[in-house]
């Protein structure tokens, strides 16, 4: 083996979970993703920002299933994968919450947790009748939601329709970290929640962080990105223009690339 | 001193007034908040309402032989209206479930008499002819993304050339077929009442739906799809496969629906049935069910199927005319739409 890459100093041989590389993905004539590459290691949270038609929202759908790269690499925890639907990047422990939520306002809380995954009883009645575990569920439901602290949602039978726009996202980010063994994408988490609602929504990215799973975050709000982040990925026509952190650069330098007037 | 008192009581002083004013709550939103976490209870009242007012209208309401025979005159609705609701909670429509039925009915009285099939044969084919025409409703809307509106308009009219082209526009008299077929005719008695084996038949179908409905991933997969298709997707489920396995069921109820009817008329006629498909949409409606999908109870289509007809039943026995009959049921029908949007404004 001859080392030709660049070794970086001692700790930061940590493997990636999700590594892309050079991604491509054109509409047409037009160019969305023009060669992007990422790497996410555990226990960080990346943010993704970058102007309206920068390649954020198809970058995330390339990572998680929803759009398939012309060309480029894809690698979860060193395996190439090839993603055809979101239920492909699913079984690789990649969760997504999308910006429109994906809930489904009848269903109650229970249900929406476990939906398209639902568990049945043990036993002739479960196997047989196919009859859902649905006290099980509930239980478990509760005690997800108890374990990511998120207090205000006591009653998990609530249909998420009575719910606030707050506690919706709550659902949806208790979904992703459920069922998400490796990743979690978020979209635009607290583009429509208030102050209060937004300060729980990254309360709860830190402490998804802080057990050791990765974030994605895609955000067009600043202060809360450079709140939660470890590293700042910035999209710039398709491209990415820099990867920075909140401690190398500020809030008005980042603007700045994401815009073209500077570069990193 | 005045002012204290427009400052409001101090306790509640630090509470959020946003808050407060959203968690506020009338009489009458605390009645619609009920009447939305279970849609049934507005058909049930309705249904305890018209019973009592008719059986004080005129007495021979409430004897039973009367009520035994509204339950008989319902089974065919009632069954129709089973598969109408599955297909609407996914927020669709069927208009071809009365002719699907009526085409299920002729095959199976045709294969029976005309070419002399033994009798269960000849209900398994029904069965066959029932899940066709859903797996080809069901084919329609999930392949070519046509609207269930129009598909079913388009088949619905199919359904009644073929039945027309296969029968030769004959009827089948059920004095010539087996007893099996016209056995959902016959009747027993349960204490002082006859119940048909027809009615009991839609009640374990109703049974059954209910139980998979309420109990099982598919029944809510089946409200998920209704509710927000796109959401049904990224969370996952198969939507276009849970459609299709939605007319499919929705093709094997009509045809046991086609066996109630053959003993209910006593006859497999082709120009039976042709309000049908729209009695099936109004038990559906009235029993509350959306017709925008993801919500709704199988039980609210019994108790609609039955307040249909209870009100044609007792208004004539209230000696008003057939046609008051229909007006009456025209009213219902915007009553309950109306009543499921206000009950619908119940969130934020």
């Amino acid at each position: 083996m001859t080392a030709t890459e660049f070794q970086p100093a001692k700790t930061e041989v940590r493997q990636p979970i999700l590594q892309a590389r050079n991604l491509v993905k054109t509409f047409g004539r037009v160019v969305g993703l023009d060669g992007v590459s990422l790497d996410l290691y555990p226990g960080e949270v990346l943010a993704i920002i970058g102007d309206n038609g920068a390649g954020k929202s198809t970058l995330i759908k390339c990572l998680t299933g929803a759009e398939i790269p012309d060309s480029g690499e894809l690698k979860v925890s060193g395996q190439p994968v090839h993603f055809k639907r979101p239920q492909d990047a699913r079984v690789h422990g990649i969760e997504t919450v999308y910006q429109n939520l994906a809930v489904s306002p009848a269903l109650d809380v229970a249900s929406n947790l476990f939906l398209g995954r639902e568990e049945r009883l043990p036993g002739p009645l479960g196997k047989i009748f196919r009859v859902l575990d649905t006290k099980g569920m509930r239980r478990k439901a509760k005690e997800e939601l108890t374990r990511l602290g998120i207090s205000t949602l006591q009653d998990v039978t609530v249909p998420v329709e009575n719910l606030s726009g707050g506690q919706r996202q709550a659902v949806a980010v208790a979904r992703a970290a459920a069922f998400g063994s490796k990743v979690v994408v978020l979209d635009e988490p607290t583009a429509a929640l208030g102050v209060r609602e937004s300060n729980q929504v990254l309360q709860l990215v830190r402490d998804l962080r802080d057990r050791g799973l990765p974030v994605i975050l895609i955000s067009h709000n600043m202060p809360h990105v450079f709140d939660v982040a470890d590293r700042i990925h910035i999209q710039r026509l398709g491209k990415c223009a820099a990867t920075i952190t909140p401690e190398s650069h500020s809030m008005t330098d980042a603007v700045a690339i994401m815009t073209g007037a500077a570069t990193a | 001193m005045t002012q204290q008192q427009t400052a409001g009581p101090p306790a509640a002083g630090h509470a959020d007034p946003a808050e407060e004013f959203l968690d506020r709550q009338t009489p009458l939103s605390r009645i619609r908040n009920i009447l939305h976490r279970y849609p049934a209870l507005s058909p049930a009242i309705v249904l305890l309402v018209a019973v009592v007012v008719f059986g004080l209208l005129n007495e021979r309401f409430l004897r039973v032989e009367n009520l035994s025979l509204i339950t008989q005159q319902v089974s065919v609705v009632g069954t129709l209206a089973i598969a109408q609701t599955l297909i609407i909670l996914t927020a669709g429509i069927d208009l071809s479930v009365g002719a699907v039925m009526i085409l299920a009915s002729m095959v199976v009285a045709q294969l029976a008499v005309g070419s002399g099939a033994p009798a269960p044969l000849a209900l398994l084919l029904g069965l066959v002819v029932g899940l066709a025409a859903g797996a080809l409703n069901g084919f329609l809307v999930t392949r070519f993304r046509l609207p269930p509106f129009i598909v079913t308009l388009g088949t619905l009219n199919i359904f009644i050339a073929l039945t027309l082209l296969y029968s030769g526009g004959s009827t089948v008299r059920g004095s010539s077929m087996p007893g099996l077929l016209t056995w959902m005719g016959s009747t027993f008695p349960v204490g002082p009442v006859r119940i048909s084996t027809g009615v009991v038949m839609m009640l374990l179908l109703y049974i059954a739906v209910a139980f998979i409905l309420g109990k099982t991933a598919w029944g809510r997969h089946v409200y998920a799809v209704g509710d927000d298709k796109e959401a049904a997707r990224l969370a996952g489920i198969p939507v276009n496969r849970v459609l299709m396995s939605v007319y499919l069921a929705a093709g094997a109820v009509l045809a046991v629906g086609a066996w109630i009817q053959i003993g209910r008329t006593n006859a497999a006629s082709p120009n039976a049935g042709v309000d049908l498909n729209l009695d099936s949409i109004t038990a559906v409606v009235i029993g509350g069910t959306s017709l925008f999908g993801g919500r709704g109870s199988i039980w609210g289509s019994l108790l609609g199927a039955l307040i249909v007809g209870v009100f044609r039943n007792g208004l004539s026995l209230a000696g008003l005319d057939v046609l008051y009959q229909t007006l009456a049921v025209g009213v219902l029908i915007i009553l309950a739409v109306s009543i499921d949007q206000w009950i619908r404004k119940v969130k934020s």
